[in-house]
């Protein structure tokens, strides 16, 4: 597979009964970039049963083909028949590009199919981009995210990446042309691993962290479960959402799906709040690509100023709740 | 159960990073004297394989690839109470990606032999590619599960999974052998007991190298490694930083104008 350099991107379109990952129509979008730089086609790959009215939302966010890969056997992810159905659609399209998202799918199954395709694989990217001569420049952080390194994939195709969830923007919905193509499988019958007793549904659907325009995040400095309400407060206002660095969802003040940085989400709304957060990689790697970052920190010196817009460096429990006051005054409705 | 073997990576101690610095002409890491630390997340695959050795029987056996001076980690995973362990240390494993070195723990394993369980972390804190798991079993062709929080080892050779997933948890049903990456909520790693570092001096440590592993020099190292590192960059701030001054009553004001400058609400 390494002479033909294809221009084609391909998007694993990740569902899970039936609902298909945010990260996948952010995917669809960077590859529309890449493909279009690249003179390509975009491509998502859906898999599952029953799962075929979700192609055309694919398309509507960018693919222009879509291809189908529908039987009783992908009902449930099991990582041995969906990497031998990729293995065999990746060997038989020769794409140049396959995105995936960094989710606990996407992170499971990747690494096995670039592996057997014996082709390279980065992990967790926070941006790509071509280079002149075709290669995906994959950026990949590092060592709790103080070091960006650039990664690519030269002598092998397809070049593959897995993305983090929230770094990359998507296209508008609209009615969009596209072709949507089944595919027969063949499935060995046996050696596909594990099977799948019972899957459990512990989080319950909530405002996606990382579609709020407006994200107050508050760190180990709100001092407990009896102040966070105030940042819930604050994100009503302002029509956001409330995240946390890790301490707060080691102490139970926030739940783990609010948990910002390297090994939570990334964010990148319009405005950043952040309360009582040190600025540690960890973190600033979940939210350093947002537009405008606020940061309110009673240390004079804390490493989130450098990482920041506008700095408050006072207690936070003598700035916030006048600010909710003076928010309540003001805001319409 | 025969051998259960568990991956183990020696890492630089976050507590020190802030020594790192970058070398501004080779664009390379300059780490020196940056403590190693066995990475945290092993720690919790080693108790796990304790476990199942008490419930299950069979040998643990260490597997670290990494420089001969990580001996002294790796007696610390002795002394938590592994049986014995394999040091897969040669220069042409040097600057291997994620693909090479799972090319390169795979053959220790087939080395070792025998296994039934092969137990990583979940992630490692330096490179941190979560690749490991799921490319090590592939290169063995045997199924894996990642991000494991609950590990039973019911009826004789099979073993019940609980998988972390980002809207709860999967249950899985597996037998043998498997790769498995689990994630810190699974266990809580052991204290070392005082006699467990006495008992470590005694036990095995195997230094190998390609010759005894013989995997294709092709496929390792840096030249063996598909992902090539194309630059490397100390991450940097463009941010205004502007500080607000004055008293609670001013700051606040400013606050809230700087709030509506961003356009994400109306007044
Ligand atoms: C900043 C940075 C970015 C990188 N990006 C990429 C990339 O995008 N793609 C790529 O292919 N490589 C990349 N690498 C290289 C990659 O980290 C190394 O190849 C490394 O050997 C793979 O290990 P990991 O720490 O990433 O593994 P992980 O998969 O994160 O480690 C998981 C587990 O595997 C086991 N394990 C890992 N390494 C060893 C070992 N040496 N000995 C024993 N057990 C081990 C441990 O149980 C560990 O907990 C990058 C390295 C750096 C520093
Ligand atoms: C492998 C690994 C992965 C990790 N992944 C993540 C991750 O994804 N996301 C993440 O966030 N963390 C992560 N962490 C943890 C990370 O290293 C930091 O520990 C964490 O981000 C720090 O959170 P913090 O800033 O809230 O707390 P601290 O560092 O304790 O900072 C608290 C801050 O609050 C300030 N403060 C105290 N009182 C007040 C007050 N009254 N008013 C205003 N300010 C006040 C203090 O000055 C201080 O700066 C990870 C760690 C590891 C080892």
């Amino acid at each position: 597979m390494n002479e033909k350099k294809s221009a084609d991107v391909w998007v694993f379109a990740e569902q899970r009964d039936g609902e298909l990952h945010d990260v996948s129509l952010e995917l669809l979008g960077k590859a529309s970039e890449l493909a279009s730089q690249a003179g390509g086609a975009v491509v998502a790959v859906l898999m599952g049963h029953q799962v075929r009215e979700l192609a055309q939302i694919l398309v509507n966010h960018g693919a222009h083909i879509v291809f189908v890969a529908d039987d009783p056997r992908l009902g449930q992810y099991r990582l041995l028949p969906y990497t031998h159905v990729l293995e065999s659609l990746i060997k038989k399209h020769e794409p140049g590009t396959v995105l995936m998202g960094a989710t606990a799918m996407g992170v499971e199954l990747a690494p096995r199919v670039a592996a057997r395709l014996r082709t390279g694989l980065s992990a967790h990217c926070i941006d790509l981009k071509l280079d002149e001569k075709g290669n995906l420049l994959q950026m990949v952080p590092g060592w709790g995210g103080g070091i960006v390194a650039t990664i690519a994939c030269p002598d092998h195709r397809p070049q593959m990446a897995t993305v983090m969830p929230g770094a990359m923007r998507v296209l508008p919905e609209e009615e969009r042309e596209g072709r949507i193509e089944d595919v027969s499988i063949d499935l060995p019958d046996s050696n596909m691993g594990p099977e799948v007793l019972g899957v459990e549904r512990t989080v319950a659907g909530e405002q996606p962290l990382e579609k709020a325009e407006v994200v107050v995040a508050g760190g180990w400095g709100v001092g407990g479960k009896e102040n966070w309400h105030l940042l819930e407060e604050l994100a009503r206002l302002l029509g956001g959402a409330v995240g946390a660095t890790r301490p707060p969802v080691d102490e139970g003040w926030a739940r783990e799906s609010q948990m910002i940085g390297q090994s939570g989400k990334t964010v990148r709304p319009t405005l950043y709040l952040g309360i009582g957060i040190s600025g540690v990689m960890h973190h600033i790697v979940g939210m350093d690509q947002s537009k405008h970052v606020i940061s309110i920190n009673s240390n004079q010196n804390a490493d989130i100023f450098q990482a920041s817009d506008v700095i408050v460096a006072q207690d936070f429990m003598k700035i916030v709740p006048p600010l909710i006051s003076e928010l309540k005054s003001r805001v319409k409705g | 159960m025969n051998r259960i073997i568990v991956c183990v990576k020696p890492v630089p101690d976050p507590k020190h990073w802030d020594k790192v610095s970058m070398d501004p002409e080779t664009k390379t890491l300059k780490r020196e004297g940056i403590p190693l630390i066995l990475n945290p997340l092993d720690k919790h695959a080693l108790e796990a394989a304790l476990v199942l050795r008490e419930s299950h029987g069979g040998e643990v056996v260490l597997l670290s690839m990494a420089p001969p001076f990580a001996q002294p980690l790796i007696r610390e995973g002795l002394a938590m109470g592994a049986d014995r362990a394999v040091l897969l240390s040669d220069r042409v494993f040097a600057g291997s990606d994620s693909l090479a070195t799972a090319e390169i723990l795979a053959a220790g394993c087939r080395w070792i032999g025998d296994y039934d369980v092969i137990l990583c972390g979940n992630q490692s804190i330096d490179g941190s590619t979560a690749q490991i798991c799921s490319q090590l079993a592939e290169m063995l062709n045997i199924p894996n599960v990642m991000h494991v929080i609950g590990l039973e080892g019911s009826s004789g050779d099979n073993l019940v999974i609980t998988q972390k997933i980002e809207s709860g948890s999967v249950t899985l049903s597996s037998g043998f052998p498997i790769v498995l990456s689990v994630r810190k909520e699974l266990n809580k790693p052991r204290y070392i007991p005082f006699t467990g570092i006495l008992a470590a001096e005694s036990k095995e440590i195997t230094i190998v190298s390609n010759e005894d592993v013989r995997v294709d020099p092709e496929r390792i190292g840096l030249s063996g490694s598909p992902t090539k590192m194309a630059g490397m960059d100390v991450r940097k701030f463009e941010r205004k930083r502007e500080r607000l001054e004055g008293t609670v009553d001013e700051i606040v004001k400013k606050l809230v104008e700087r709030i509506y400058q961003c356009g994400v609400i109306e007044c």
